[in-house]
């Protein structure tokens, strides 16, 4: 009887897990689908069949394509529906390893100020010029280096020995407000006309995609996320708390300064390229949570893809909300997220 | 043996370990017992490692604890800290799963799968392994986290008030289960409780603390008296021992009248005269 029930939960714990592998295959079509339409969509619509036959071409299948729709595919849209799905997924598991440090559903990269730490920097660039530089490097790279400043700030707090998640939730937000704050001075003290390009960079963009720019973000962001999957166990453990994950054998101060380290890293890198693209970092895990649970070796790349579906997704619709303009993904990510946003509020309250 | 040296532990400018000494056995049931404050907690958090005392010395099987090798000296402890909140989205099994964190890996191993549900059957609650355990009570998350701590195979067991939750059938449950095992396995076993009859029942050392000393120490028949309890916890007790010479410690109300039965409550003893 005991030894029925014994193989019996065995099983379900199997069935269980095999489930979670399907919801992650479920997404990766889903994912697959909304990347295929969003290479099709753009000022000459392309089929579908059209975009799989280029594809298919483009990783060496013998299919004939039409040259048109091959430079098309290969050398404008592709980069960009990569980057789409890139920059989604790093924003996705951003938040989700944020939530995860923090045992808090609402921090994420652009909740604690990275982001906007980011989008300073690239208006300060804007304002004070490239310096010699090529201005195409010196933004990102003005993002990436304040970026990574209000990181480093979060990282001396977080080595603190008495502070608590909480607090260090409340200084991320409190660094948003700062940076926020030192953007519109900078916007305030400028021409009209820079100013105008500093809230394009701000709204976020896709449109500086390039097969250079994607090979930096995929080999940073695939190099953090074996580090994070690595930890998988460790990272789920601690969200019994940091006490109990002591009590696991976790080193709680050094899992929580690498993960924050890589994290700043992965955000700091994509932020750079793309500019600001909010709610994902939020809404993406939290959808994770509800659909696989917080096993981090679901979790991870659940978030992941349901960010990178987001970011896709939203890229398609900023291509057909008006046609034939790009409408800043920015705009469109924050729209699609507050629906969400408050569907998760109002559903932890049922 | 675990043994505690001259051990100087404060926090926040109270000073919770005063020159504390003592060593424990393996194989024996040691609980702490003490008033609220007294630094029982602190007390297995400085074992554990977490806590830095200011002087002294701390060692098992001969080996000190340093701060260099933290991790090899956590690897020996099991334990189980006070708080049972479990609000995560991971099912039970999943949970004493993590009590064996090192031998995870991607891929779940069946037999190791099987030890954690062989762990929540011997403490009857293989029946709730598949459930989510933000679904559970308070008391069953406290049973989980036990299984999850045995999980580790310890040679060191430190609970902290394991049973603060539990009803009367787990609170036996988890006791009895916590001797056997320390006894079969060896284990140096460490638990704080408050009530002093589990810990006559149970305890086979009973370390009584009180400002940052421990001044009572030895078997519960030995050293709990009426005196003791006074001069613990200020309040007046009867200590009677049963036929196993086990104690008994019966608490007594200051000021106290014997209850005189209600109007109602007599109205009921009649009427139940009357049906039988």
């Amino acid at each position: 009887m005991q030894s029925d029930l014994l193989s019996d939960a065995l099983s379900n714990q199997r069935r269980s897990e095999k489930r979670r592998w399907s919801v992650i295959g479920i997404l990766l079509i889903v994912l697959v689908s909304s990347f295929i339409l969003d290479i099709a969509t753009g000022p000459s619509l392309l089929n579908v069949k059209e975009v799989a036959n280029a594809l298919l071409h483009l990783i060496g299948f013998p299919i004939e394509v039409d040259p048109t729709t091959k430079v098309i595919v290969s050398s404008l849209r592709l980069p960009i529906a990569i980057m789409a799905v890139i920059v989604g997924g790093v924003l996705g598991v951003g938040g989700a390893e944020m939530q995860t440090l923090l045992n808090n559903p609402m921090a994420s990269p652009y909740t604690l100020g990275m982001a906007a730490a980011a989008g300073f920097g690239a208006a300060l660039t804007l304002y004070f010029g490239s310096l010699g530089l090529n201005a195409n490097v010196a933004v990102p790279l003005g993002a990436f280096v304040c970026c990574m400043l209000a990181a480093a700030f979060l990282f001396a707090l977080a080595t603190m020995r008495h502070i608590s998640s909480g607090q260090l939730i409340l200084a991320g937000i409190a660094l948003l407000f700062l940076f926020q704050s030192l953007l519109s001075l900078v916007q305030f003290v400028s021409s009209p006309e820079l100013s105008q390009q500093i809230l394009f960079w701000l709204f976020g963009s896709l449109s500086k995609a390039s097969w250079s720019n994607l090979s930096i973000i995929a080999g940073i962001t695939s190099v953090c996320i074996f580090f994070l999957i690595r930890d998988a166990w460790k990272l789920t453990a601690l969200r019994l708390g940091e006490e109990r994950a002591k009590s696991l054998g976790v080193n709680v101060s050094r899992l929580r300064l690498k993960t924050l380290f890589i994290v700043a890293i992965m955000t700091a890198t994509v932020t750079s390229f793309v500019g600001i693209i909010g709610f994902i970092g939020i809404v993406a895990p939290n959808i994770a949570k509800i659909l696989v649970g917080e096993d981090q070796r679901f979790f991870l790349p659940l978030s992941f893809l349901i960010g990178a579906f987001l970011l896709s997704s939203a890229s398609v619709l900023s291509k057909v909300i008006v046609p034939g303009a790009l409408f800043p993904i920015g705009i469109v990510t924050a729209i699609i997220g507050v629906p969400f946003f408050f569907w998760l509020i109002l559903g932890k309250r049922r | 043996m675990l043994k505690i040296k001259n051990l100087n532990v404060s926090l926040d400018n109270l000073t919770l370990a005063k020159d504390m000494s003592f060593s424990l056995e393996p194989g024996k049931v040691n609980v702490i017992i003490g008033p609220n404050g007294t630094g029982k907690s602190t007390l297995l958090k400085t074992l554990f490692g977490d806590i830095l005392p200011e002087s002294g010395d701390i060692s098992f099987n001969e080996a000190s604890l340093k701060r260099k090798q933290l991790s090899q000296w956590r690897e020996q402890f099991g334990y189980m800290p006070q708080d049972i909140k479990l609000d995560i989205e991971l099912s039970v099994l999943e949970v004493v799963l993590l009590g064996k964190l090192d031998a995870l890996s991607l891929r779940l191993d069946d037999a190791l799968i099987k030890k954690a549900l062989i762990a929540l059957e011997k403490i009857g609650l293989l029946h709730l392994a598949n459930r989510p355990v933000n679904r559970l009570s308070g008391g069953q998350c406290q049973m989980i986290l036990f299984a999850q701590a045995l999980m580790r195979t310890p040679k060191i067991l430190m609970l902290d008030e394991p049973v603060s939750a539990l009803d009367l059938h787990f609170q036996h449950v988890l006791l009895d289960h916590l001797d056997t095992e320390t006894k079969q396995q060896g284990w140096v076993t460490l638990m704080v409780l408050h009530d002093l009859n589990l810990a006559a029942q149970y305890a086979d050392n009973l370390l009584v603390l009180k400002d940052g000393n421990v001044i009572a120490s030895g078997h519960p028949s030995e050293i709990l008296t009426p005196a003791l309890v006074k001069d613990v916890y200020d309040v007046n007790a009867e200590v009677t021992k049963d036929s196993y010479g086990i104690p008994f410690i019966r608490t007594i109300r200051q000021g106290f009248t014997p209850h005189q039965p209600t109007i109602k409550s007599q109205h009921l003893q009649s009427k139940r005269t009357i049906c039988i």
